[in-house]
């Protein structure tokens, strides 16, 4: 998030695209009520009759996939109006006369025709966020799992920069961040081409750094995407996986193929706290610590990096994640490790002189309520909202991208007549590993179902409750009907957080070229009884 | 900034400022039921009542603004009188069943009781008697406990912004219900739960658990989303049995359904509780000693390095772990084994 979360509370006016954020992020979504109570409005794009759409000024029910053409339609209306930032444009941005001319034939009507949403709705929404003051955008996976994801979250910044919300107080993009360390495991350089704090590995100054600091070369080819690790499997390229602390086999895209993918692996190593479907198919299996068993940081969507605190002992064997990593870094380096048991503040003061973003936290400093990255220096009080004065890129401009419209990979067809996209609910987090282990959650929300339209149960001649079929190209599965309003006609939704019903085996993995992530949010299904 | 004189303390406080505001941020202790900082002032339940001079009667402080030159009195033998018949009242139809209350120990009710020292009750008379089923795995209400105090209803509304209940009926048989007492349209956020001032609402999960004594309070942080809400793990004997959040941090104590009731799971029997090791493909998971599973896998990477070169070989790392541990896991990949392919679930 370029802001914080308790600055949502001051915005103006806020974009909610493709984020179910009461489900999803519900303190986040706290925030956002609040700024309705104070009088802000409230856009909600989103083909789901999301719980947010109850205080949303605006509802624009746009169809899947479509969400660069909404975004593109609004700018279109901005710049036609006159309601454009020519200041902010001007003096904190470049590449707009070559950017403008790509928005000249995304008129509202043309929009219309594409999104489903009403040209006349596209105009009052992008008045609504052009004319606010202080406009946030907020948006999840619904923007990002996609094949034009890079184009869509282009589009985000571009809206931004072109009314010129971004870089103040309650002004911002932001996406919500779907983990609890996602926006950590990023900055501490688990990514293949970036080392920690964002330091790209093919950068030779900064790949020097880190080879002086650990003593040893490193390598200086980006490496594989999680996304294209699945090819590699299959084809040979890649022989062993070291897992730890995810579930792939239920949360990739088209997972049939991802399963056959780790089933042709020599080698598997699974770190987890639980049997997962992916601790399964490992040829090791090691048992890791929950949250409350270790000591360490986390850092949330707002870039707060806080204190994790060991409560309890892990059961059995088991051991915190920090000391196996540990001891396979004695092993495979024939280095020493970092203390028995290892610190993990030793860690952290490793990391914090390698990446200034965080050179001036320490265990001492985060000990109240966190820090905010950037803080670069000791008596630095953490950064509430980031691009003050410069954009991060040379020469300290945001730059506009011009954003084509693509169409998702896998569209409805005669054979395949619905369009899927999934999710997550309330009550569940991610495949379900810890959750689908509550007592209460899995109580309040114990099976898997399908969401659609009563214009399309009648169709077909499914009622409310009743076991279906879904198939795609790649899969099938079985699971309940659920008959009623949250979805539009054609469109129907499913939870990936059920083992029993993965929704994964049905989602497409086609990949945005740019940044490697699949389609899980479109792909064509089609529904039969029984 | 506005001048006024509490107690005889001369104190300059923002304009926006409540009596009950000013008073405490001047370290002066009133006593409230019904009031939350965190939600608008209510002024139901009168126990912060407070003298001011100029006016007829006493009057709440937390719905009274300040004003220049105002002079106020928070402790006087009348305002004690008061105060103490406001607990007396509510104490007469409060079951006295603190030795097998869930709330003991935590419950602003029975500490009124002990700061007046009401062992007796000067009022006798009829008692509500509610009785409750409530077809939820989360939140268990006993209603004969409730003050009314309002603040269950007002956070549903003010905080979360659901509504799922409010006060039905007048006087005596007042009750907070689902609207018209029908379904209960809930997200199980347990804001009221955290907020409520007695032992009329609970978890379920709390039930039968330690409420005083041995009980160690772990301040960390939620495993869930990404919204990084603090979290206080109260534990005792190895188990994690209750979640709460303090008021002052970040999330302002507010957490959802998953944060506040969805830890169950770290106390699962089904936890991995040693290393297994599959000798041979298709073969079964084989329970091991840590040494034995540690030398495998570095035997085992070890000789991919030697035969495929480093980049047979990639991690996937953990964006429900650490900072710590997914810096040491890239290092791992990097610096001993040699490979960029290291990567996590941003993308899924």
């Amino acid at each position: 998030m370029t802001n914080s979360v308790a600055e949502i509370a001051d915005n103006k006016a806020l974009l909610v695209i493709g984020s179910n954020t009461t489900e999803n992020h519900p303190i986040i979504a706290l925030r956002m009520k609040e700024a309705v109570a104070r009088g802000a409005r409230l856009i909600v794009a989103d083909p789901r009759r999301i719980p947010l759409t109850g205080f949303a000024s605006l509802w624009l029910r746009h169809k899947p996939g479509t969400d660069a053409v909404l975004l593109n339609a609004m700018m279109h209306v901005i710049l036609d109006e006159g309601l454009a930032d020519r200041d902010f444009i001007a003096r904190r941005t470049e590449g707009f006369e070559a950017f403008a001319p790509s928005l000249a034939s995304f008129t509202p009507e043309f929009a219309e025709e594409i999104t489903a949403v009403p040209a006349a709705l596209i105009r009052e929404a992008a008045r609504v966020y052009a004319t606010a003051g202080n406009a946030g955008i907020y948006y999840a996976m619904g923007i990002t799992q996609h094949v034009m994801g890079t184009y869509n979250v282009q589009a985000v910044a571009n809206l931004a920069l072109l009314t010129g919300n971004v870089g103040r107080r309650a002004a911002g993009v932001n996406p919500l961040r779907g983990q609890n360390n996602v926006q950590g495991a990023c900055d501490m350089g688990c990514l293949p081409n970036v080392l920690p704090g964002y330091q790209r590995v093919d950068d030779g100054k900064a790949r020097r750094r880190f080879e002086k600091a650990w003593g040893r070369p490193l390598p200086n080819k980006p490496g594989l995407t999680a996304t294209e690790m699945t090819a590699a499997m299959l084809d040979g390229r890649l022989k062993g996986l070291y897992i730890f602390g995810e579930n792939p086999a239920l949360s990739d895209p088209n997972s049939n193929h991802s399963r056959k993918a780790f089933a042709n692996l020599d080698f598997l190593v699974v770190q987890d706290i639980f049997m997962t479907e992916t601790a399964q198919l490992a040829d090791v299996v090691l048992p890791g610590a929950s949250f409350a068993e270790k000591e360490g940081t986390f850092t949330s969507s707002e870039r707060r990096v806080q204190r994790v605190r060991q409560a309890i002992e892990p059961p059995g064997q088991a051991r915190s994640d920090l000391w196996i990593i540990d001891q396979l870094w004695r092993r495979l380096s024939e280095d020493e490790g970092y203390g028995d048991p290892p610190q993990a503040e030793r860690i952290f003061t490793e990391v914090a002189a390698l990446w200034p973003g965080i050179a001036g936290m320490s265990y001492r400093r985060l000990e109240e309520d966190g820090l905010q990255w950037p803080c670069p220096a000791e008596d630095h009080p953490g950064t509430d909202y980031l691009f003050k004065e410069d954009f991060n890129r040379p020469g300290g401009r945001a730059l506009f991208s011009a954003v084509p419209f693509v169409s998702s990979g896998e569209l409805p067809d005669r054979d395949y007549p619905l369009l899927l996209t999934t999710g997550r609910e309330l009550f569940h987090y991610h495949t379900g590993t810890m959750t689908r282990r509550s007592a209460g959650l899995n109580a309040a929300a114990p099976e898997a179902f399908v969401e659609l339209s009563e214009l399309d149960a009648d169709i077909l001649g499914i009622s409310d409750g009743e076991m279906v079929a879904v198939s795609s190209r790649r899969g099938a599965i079985r699971l309940k009907a659920r008959v009623g309003a949250m979805v539009p006609r054609g469109v129907v939704f499913i939870p990936f957080h059920y083992r029993e019903a993965a929704a994964n085996l049905l989602t497409n993995d086609a990949m945005d070229p740019t940044c490697k992530i699949m389609e899980a949010k479109v792909c064509a299904v089609r529904i039969t009884k029984g | 900034m506005i001048h006024l004189t509490i107690d005889g303390k001369n104190l300059a406080v923002p304009a926006a400022n409540t009596v009950l505001e000013a008073a405490r941020s001047a370290g002066i202790a009133i006593p409230t039921l019904c009031h939350d900082e965190r939600l608008a002032p209510y002024g139901g339940c009168r126990l912060c009542l407070v003298e001011i001079d100029g006016m007829a009667k006493p009057v709440t402080s937390c719905t009274t603004p300040v004003r220049e030159g105002m002079v106020v009195r928070t402790v006087s033998e009348r305002l004690y009188r008061l105060r103490r018949t406001i607990v007396e009242l509510l104490l007469s139809d409060h079951p006295n069943d603190c030795m097998t209350c869930i709330g003991n120990g935590d419950c602003t009710l029975q500490e009124l009781a002990y700061s007046y020292g009401l062992r007796e009750n000067r009022f006798h008379g009829a008692r509500r008697e509610h009785h409750r089923v409530d077809a939820n795995p989360f939140i268990t209400r006993e209603q004969n406990k409730c003050v009314l105090c309002g603040l269950c209803v007002r956070v549903c509304e003010e905080v979360q912004g659901v509504s799922a209940i409010g006060f039905a009926d007048r006087g005596f048989e007042t009750k907070i219900v689902p609207p018209f007492g029908e379904d209960l349209n809930c997200e199980f956020c347990g804001q009221c739960v955290a907020v409520c001032p007695t032992g009329a609402l609970s978890a379920r999960l709390w039930a039968g658990k330690p409420r005083t004594g041995g009980i160690t309070s772990t301040r960390t942080v939620c495993t869930f989303c990404g919204c990084g809400c603090n979290l206080t793990l109260k534990c005792k004997a190895n188990e994690v049995f209750r979640v709460d959040s303090e008021p002052t941090t970040h999330n302002r104590g507010w957490l959802c359904v998953k944060g506040r009731f969805g830890y169950d799971f770290i106390n699962s029997p089904e936890r991995l509780r040693t290393p297994l090791i599959r000798r041979s493909k298709g073969g079964p998971l084989e329970a091991v000693d840590w040494p034995e599973a540690l030398q495998h896998i570095a035997a085992r990477v070890t000789r991919f390095k030697a035969e495929h070169g480093p980049d047979a070989f990639a991690g996937l790392s953990s964006a429900r772990c650490t900072n710590e541990e997914n810096y040491l896991f890239q290092k791992l990949l990097r610096a001993a084994i040699g490979t960029n392919n290291v990567d996590h679930c941003a993308r899924y």
